[in-house]
């Protein structure tokens, strides 16, 4: 009950806040536009997006061919699960400003608990569209539970702590998926998904466009979620702990609930995320649940822009596209001929990676998505340290 | 009996390993607030550079390896007090970025060390001695192991005695306690920033030297798995304390070893577990100060 007053007054203030800022009437005008456009943007999108199997767009360098090759999709919807996956990081990272190095863990749950779920209903005598319906719902839950157990566990601590706790809980993940109990997760060679209760539109090389319709989906749902989350009461809390949490406690509410809560919407979504990833690749590696993925997901989300819903989709889009660009730029002619100190460097992805996001954080902190906000302002600052010198 | 003073022992020797990378880490956190993920590659670094120095001189004899320990030593130092100067220096008081400049780092030198000597480990020779076993209480021992201890406890001695003896010690302790009286005093304490910067990474490069030994091979993940060990052992010990991270990692090095042998294997859950205990009870580590 105290909970509810508290976060009644909350919504007061955050009210308080609204009707200062809609005070300018061209300003009023201007923002109440402005969603519409956005979500009409948005739509058509998504529905282009969703047309992309049918029509045949080559852009030669971006994409390996034609966007209906069972290739190309292939890796438009891998990056678009890993955008997902990075939007579900980006809820707790850049909304909550809590940093974990646990994410991939909950990836990782998603992935091997459908797999593993369908092998262990395999030989159920059920229909097989059930057996993959409670598959999926096994997972979800599962999911949750990981969710809630270590959510629970590592918000008892902050900052740097909470970093490490949810990193020593990814690595004991990583370490049991390595170790195969019971045969379960096919240890270091990987799970191979069992495809005789999957349904067969989502199997085979010829039905990639029907795996990249569910990818779309699952980056879809995922947004809606993350919007849904953000534009909550429970969603301003957490921002607002992010920026004072001793402003918040003083206010009167209590913010590991709520955190607990985005902790465990963002693990859900990260297993929905992998269960896509799982039906995508036919099978799931060990290596989505080691520390080295999540800090990957950190790259993506930094790359991005951390301070905007759609640089988290961006990143993951941007990086997963380079990522593969990358490897194939490594393989080729042009790079092989080149002498050792050229060659070296550039044949690895993941050192221009590093070494581009190492300059994003140095000299472009709002990322990708800040781009253009940094060109209409022409400010060189970022505007989260305005902000904070101002405060001071 | 003498199972466990095998498993004492060794444990006692990974807990050197541990030692000579939380050390660091501890030292940076305490001083800078900076998490260092890039740590695990100043041992990676200095492990390969020690290596190559190290067999080009004399592979697989003592001189050879004393070369290797100096050459890891001088490349952990450089490296770590140049990234400090090129990259930390520019975003002080941010530390998310500091932490996020150092994973672009340690992601990017993994690949470019994957890159120059492949992605398979590379078998090192030692001196035979090393190889050998001594008989204690009926336990065979490894010597290797010997080596670890007595040069983590010479790192360890070394740098109390820096902390304590000399003046610059004396502001990277003052630092440690109340950055902000320190730099009132008005003392520059962002010269002793590169210097802490450079004493973890020469404890680091030694740590990769000496790492190479007791696995008996270099390869570009060395850094990596240690680190993640370093993390949690700094962590349990207090972030900050030197001597909550010698504690803690021969703690955390003994139980995994026991763990492995009588839990069947289990060590690395073993450890996680402990951290994930340690902070539920106790938040700020076995030394820690209070946050």
């Amino acid at each position: 009950m105290n909970d509810r007053q508290t976060l009644g007054s909350a919504r007061q203030t955050t009210d308080a806040a609204a009707s200062d800022s809609t005070t300018a009437p061209a300003g009023t005008a201007a923002s109440a536009r402005r969603p519409l456009w956005l979500a009409l943007g948005g739509t058509a999108l998504v529905v282009l997006l969703a047309l992309l199997p049918l029509l045949a767009i080559d852009i030669p360098g971006v994409l390996p061919g034609p966007t209906y090759t069972p290739g190309t999709l292939q890796l438009l919807a891998y990056a678009m699960l890993i955008a997902a996956l990075a939007l579900s990081y980006r809820m707790m990272f850049g909304l909550a400003g809590l940093l974990s190095f646990g994410h991939a863990l909950f990836f990782a749950a998603g992935a091997y608990g459908l797999g593993m779920a369908l092998d262990a209903f395999a030989p159920v005598e059920w229909p097989s569209e059930l057996i993959f319906l409670v598959s999926i719902i096994v997972t979800l839950v599962a999911g949750l539970v990981l969710g809630a157990t270590v959510g629970a566990l590592a918000l008892r601590v902050t900052g740097i702590a909470f970093a490490m706790v949810t990193l020593a809980f990814a690595q004991a993940g990583s370490v049991l998926i390595r170790r195969n109990p019971g045969g379960a997760t096919g240890g270091d060679e990987g799970l191979a998904l069992d495809i005789t209760n999957v349904p067969d539109a989502l199997v085979g090389v010829m039905n990639t466009r029907n795996l990249y319709w569910v990818a779309l989906g699952v980056l879809v749902l995922v947004y809606l979620v993350v919007l849904w989350v953000e534009k909550s009461r429970a969603g301003h809390v957490a921002e607002a702990t992010r920026e004072n949490e001793l402003r918040v406690r003083v206010l009167g509410i209590r913010p590991y609930r709520l955190q607990l809560l985005i902790f465990i919407v963002a693990s859900v979504l990260a297993a929905v995320a992998g269960m896509g990833y799982v039906l995508l690749q036919s099978g799931a590696t060990p290596r989505i649940a080691t520390v080295d993925f999540t800090l990957n997901l950190l790259v993506i989300v930094v790359l991005g822009g951390v301070g905007y819903r759609w640089g988290a989709i961006v990143g993951g889009i941007v990086y997963t596209l380079l990522d593969q660009r990358l490897t194939a730029l490594a393989g080729s002619d042009a790079i092989a001929a080149l002498p050792d100190v050229l060659r070296i460097p550039l044949s690895e992805p993941l050192f221009i990676l590093g070494t581009l996001f190492i300059l994003v954080v140095l000299f472009l902190p709002g990322g990708i998505a800040g781009i253009p906000q940094r060109m209409r302002t022409g400010r060189k600052q970022h505007p989260a340290e305005a902000e904070e010198t101002a405060d001071a | 009996m003498s199972t466990v003073v095998l498993l004492v022992i060794t444990g006692l020797g990974l807990g050197a390993l541990y030692f000579l990378v939380a050390s660091g880490l501890s030292l940076i956190y305490g001083l800078m607030g900076v998490l260092n993920l890039a740590h695990g590659s100043f041992l990676t670094i200095s492990a390969f550079l020690g290596w190559e120095v190290g067999r080009r001189v004399s592979d697989g004899t003592w001189l050879g390896l004393a070369v290797s320990a100096l050459v890891g030593i001088a490349v952990g130092a450089i490296v770590a007090a140049l990234t400090e100067y090129l990259l930390i220096r520019r975003l002080y008081e941010r530390h998310i970025e500091q932490a996020l400049v150092t994973v672009g780092l340690s992601l990017a030198s993994v690949a470019l060390f994957e890159g120059i000597w492949g992605t398979d480990p590379i078998y090192t020779e030692k001196p035979d001695w090393l190889g050998q076993t001594t008989v204690i209480l009926g336990a065979k021992i490894p010597n290797d192991r010997f080596l670890l201890i007595a040069c983590a406890l010479l790192v360890l001695g070394g740098i109390v005695l820096f902390l304590r003896r000399t003046r610059y010690g004396l502001i990277i302790r003052a630092g440690v306690e109340n950055r902000s009286m320190v730099t009132a005093l008005g003392i520059d304490v962002r010269r002793s920033f590169t210097l802490v910067f450079a004493i973890g990474g020469a404890a680091a490069g030694l740590g990769g030297v000496l790492s190479s030994v007791y696995y008996g091979y270099v390869s570009a993940h060395l850094g990596s798995t240690l680190l993640i060990f370093a993390f949690i052992v700094t962590v349990i010990g207090g972030l900050g304390s030197l001597t909550g991270a010698a504690i803690a990692s021969v703690l955390v090095a003994v139980l995994q070893q026991f763990a492995n042998f009588y839990l069947g294997g289990t060590g690395d859950l073993v450890v996680v577990i402990a951290l994930a205990a340690v902070l539920l009870v106790r938040p700020r580590g076995l030394l820690g100060k209070v946050a």
